[in-house]
């Protein structure tokens, strides 16, 4: 593959905070249109990858993003307090206001996400754990963004709205033509949407398809102990 | 009371509200006190130079936001331990430059003669930080949302914090006149913290802290002069009479 079919490549990526090496020299690649999964325990730097690959904090090395790519990312935890009186709708007006074509866009976003409207008019606070990240979702789809970076996206959410939202997301990358990456600490999860998987460990990376690069000798090695997990490969 | 006055109150109260709201959603109701303090050396060389105290407080309360801002960046426990110290030493410092009635007034605001200077400065800032809060709301609600999401959408987080913290403290500048270094804060709080508690949406909150910052300003002016008190207690007092009848109501 040329560097053209890529809409990412990073390259000898670090990232310090004061003295404490979190990232140290990460390379990898993303093609156009893949589902990049990326693993790793607790610690590993999937986090502060993203906010690097966003451009949200300071790093050594280079992340070059395709010309005409449009990132929405989607945070893990916000620093948010739940009872205030913003709705949906005051969310997801106040990101496409930035947009053109601002109410047409919240009805398109909240669309995808199958959000109703009436359900976004609430307080944020009343939303449950599963409509709440649909809104986040809708809410980094504004502007048509053709790169998705979501941070565990079911996290918090129970076990039938998680299989939702992964149906969701896995439907939104088809019909949208994204390229999605994400954080996920479920191993079933990433080999049943993933085409490619970055695992973090200790500073350092792998890449390759979940087939390969999830041997288990790799997951004992990151996460110290024996991961069960489905090979719907065999 | 002139109807300057009057007007330039109401003014003070509208910006208050509106920029109230944002300082309780942004969890900055417990800075927005001490900050108000470091006007009070501003006030008091002001008086000693025979300037106008107004541009004294106001060159010290962008100062303490510029320091706000500067270190803002760093960790959350940082900021607040040093503007615990900062503000608290400004304030006494401020008290050994100013002395008996100029304090008083200066502490507590007082309903003194409107000059022009004033009355020019106010409905200047209060325009400035009405326009400010109504063409930036989306991207400060962006960014309250999640700065790296801001971010993304192309928003500059740093610069729009910057002239948030600005704003905040010219707001200040217009609530000395009436409710003094000391209790100006309470302004910019209570009526959001009421609107809070009472809106359905956004919109809803800006309204309600509008209106209950309004009343309780003009509420607490007519009440000084029957009382011939100081003006800002009564304002505080009223406003927060406010916010206890929203207490009775549960929260939506």
């Amino acid at each position: 593959m040329s560097r053209l079919d890529h809409i990412l490549v990073v390259s000898h990526l670090s990232v310090r905070f004061d003295s404490t090496t979190v990232l140290a020299d990460i390379s990898f690649r993303v093609a156009r249109g893949a589902s990049l999964a990326v693993i790793g325990p607790n610690g590993a730097g999937k986090t502060v990858l993203f906010r690097a690959l966003i451009g949200a904090i300071p790093y050594d090395g280079r992340v070059q993003w395709a010309p005409g790519t449009r990132l929405g990312y989607v945070p893990q935890k916000l620093d948010l307090e739940r009872d205030i009186p913003i709705t949906g709708l005051d969310f997801l007006r106040a990101r496409a206001a930035l947009v053109k074509g601002a109410d047409r866009e919240v009805a398109r976003v909240l669309a995808l996400v199958a959000v109703p409207r009436e359900v976004a008019a609430r307080r944020i606070g009343t939303l449950s754990g599963g409509q709440f990240q649909r809104l986040l979702i809708a809410f980094a789809l504004v502007g048509a963004p053709n790169v998705l970076l979501l941070d565990e996206p079911t996290a918090g959410v129970d076990e039938p709205g998680q299989e939702q939202l992964n149906e969701l997301l896995a439907r939104l990358q088809r019909d949208q033509g994204l390229t999605v990456l994400f954080i996920s600490h479920e191993l079933s999860v990433v080999y049943r949407y993933a085409t490619e998987v970055l695992c973090l460990s200790r500073g350092r990376a792998c890449l390759g398809p979940p087939q390969t690069v999830l041997t288990p000798d790799l997951l004992h090695e990151m996460y110290g102990t024996d991961v069960g997990y489905h090979r719907h490969d065999q | 009371m002139t109807s300057e006055s009057i007007l330039l109150s109401i003014a003070m109260a509208v910006a208050a509200g509106l920029i109230g709201c944002f300082a309780v959603m942004r969890r900055m109701a417990l800075a927005a006190d001490p900050l108000s303090h470091v006007a009070l050396p501003g006030i008091g060389v002001a008086l000693a130079l025979h300037v106008h105290p107004i541009f004294g407080a106001v060159v010290m309360l962008l100062f303490g936001a510029l320091l706000v801002w500067a270190i803002e960046a760093r960790a959350r426990e940082a900021t607040e331990t040093v503007i615990g110290v900062v503000f608290s030493v400004a304030l006494a410092l401020g008290s050994l430059t100013a002395s008996g009635e100029e304090l008083i007034d200066a502490l507590f605001g007082g309903a003194g003669v409107l000059g022009w200077a004033e009355v020019g400065f106010g409905a200047l800032a209060a325009a400035a930080i009405v326009v400010f809060v109504v063409t930036q709301r989306n991207r400060l609600i962006v960014t309250l949302v999640s700065p790296d999401v801001a971010r993304t959408a192309g928003i500059d987080v740093r610069r729009l914090d910057l002239l948030y913290l600005l704003a905040f403290a010219l707001t200040i500048a217009l609530g000395l006149r009436y409710l003094g270094v000391l209790l100006m804060g309470a302004l910019i709080i209570i009526p959001a913290a009421t609107a809070k508690r009472l809106a359905r949406n956004l919109t809803g909150m800006l309204l309600i802290a509008v209106a209950v910052a309004v009343l309780a300003t003009v509420g607490g002016v007519g009440l000084a002069a029957w009382l011939h008190q100081p003006t800002g207690p009564l304002i505080v007092t009223v406003a927060a009479a406010g916010f206890l009848l929203s207490l009775l109501r549960r929260q939506a």
